[in-house]
């Protein structure tokens, strides 16, 4: 097992509309792998973490994260770079993940979640052997 | 204080609002001389009320002791530097997440007052709260 198809991205494009017709933000999200498993790191600033919902379905992992701010009563949008209020994005796991023991910290709105590989997927090295 | 919902500063109008501007700036003028392309690290959003302007700025993961924010007259600089490497010896799959140096310069209302400004740091988000001038805030002139 190379790995390299060990996450795959299932959503595409900056603003998606899943089933209705909500808008959602597509959080930025740095993945890579060590020997003993994956480490995904994803931005999702103003989730705190009663608002941020991490979900593994079969083989499908889904973060999802609403944005809750402090706003004075009758505030007006004078200029707005963050239109919508919800995060989702979903990845496709692989089998030798072991979804039975996913770690995951939030802290300041980055979320790093540590997916590990099982004790048998994890690599060995092979004795050659000379006569 | 109350929570943003969909339908106020997130206002999907004003979102049609940016995407149009996107789509005419380029042509048409004229557009603000600091204003960034669209896509600038980290976004912002700039809500006002008739007492005080907000600025929210999503920058996650950041240690707050690190973000510099000044004001010049009515010119609010947000600065900083995020580190965002992966560790030596693993293989990326994927790299979306902002790293490096990042400066945001937003242009507040003529009417605040420099001197009554303050900004906390919560779940990723800096917001900048700054008053504005009591004599410049609305009145009801009463008809006699």
């Amino acid at each position: 097992m190379n790995g390299e198809k060990a996450i795959e991205q299932t959503s595409s494009g900056q603003h998606r509309r899943p089933a209705g017709s909500e808008v959602v933000m597509r959080p930025a999200v740095d993945i890579y792998e060590d020997a003993t498993g994956i480490t995904m790191k994803a931005d999702l600033p103003g989730v705190s973490r009663e608002r941020l919902d991490i979900r593994i379905d079969g083989d499908s992992l889904t973060l999802e994260g609403e944005v809750a701010i402090e706003m004075p009563e009758g505030m007006q949008a004078a200029y707005a770079d963050v239109s919508t209020t919800r995060y989702r994005r979903s990845f496709t796991l692989s089998k030798e993940l072991d979804t039975d023991h996913i770690d995951a910290e939030l802290k300041n709105g980055e979320l790093t979640l540590r997916l590990p590989k099982r004790p048998e997927a994890q690599p060995r090295k092979i004795e050659v052997r000379t006569d | 204080m109350a929570y943003f919902s969909s339908s106020d500063l997130f206002e999907p109008l004003e979102r049609l609002r940016r995407e149009m501007d996107a789509l005419f700036t380029d042509w048409a003028g004229p557009l603000g001389i600091r204003t960034p392309a669209l896509g600038a690290y980290p976004p912002v959003n700039v809500g006002t009320t008739p007492k005080q302007v907000d600025v929210y700025v999503f920058a996650a993961g950041m240690d707050p002791k690190s973000l510099d924010v000044s004001l010049e007259q009515n010119l609010l600089t947000v600065a900083g530097e995020r580190a965002a490497e992966p560790p030596q010896e693993v293989h990326v799959y994927r790299r979306e997440r902002f790293g490096g140096r990042f400066r945001r310069v937003i242009t507040l209302p003529e009417d605040i007052d420099p001197d009554k400004v303050h900004a906390a740091y919560k779940d990723g988000v800096l917001r900048i709260t700054v008053e504005r001038k009591e004599e410049l805030q609305p009145r009801r002139i009463e008809v006699k």
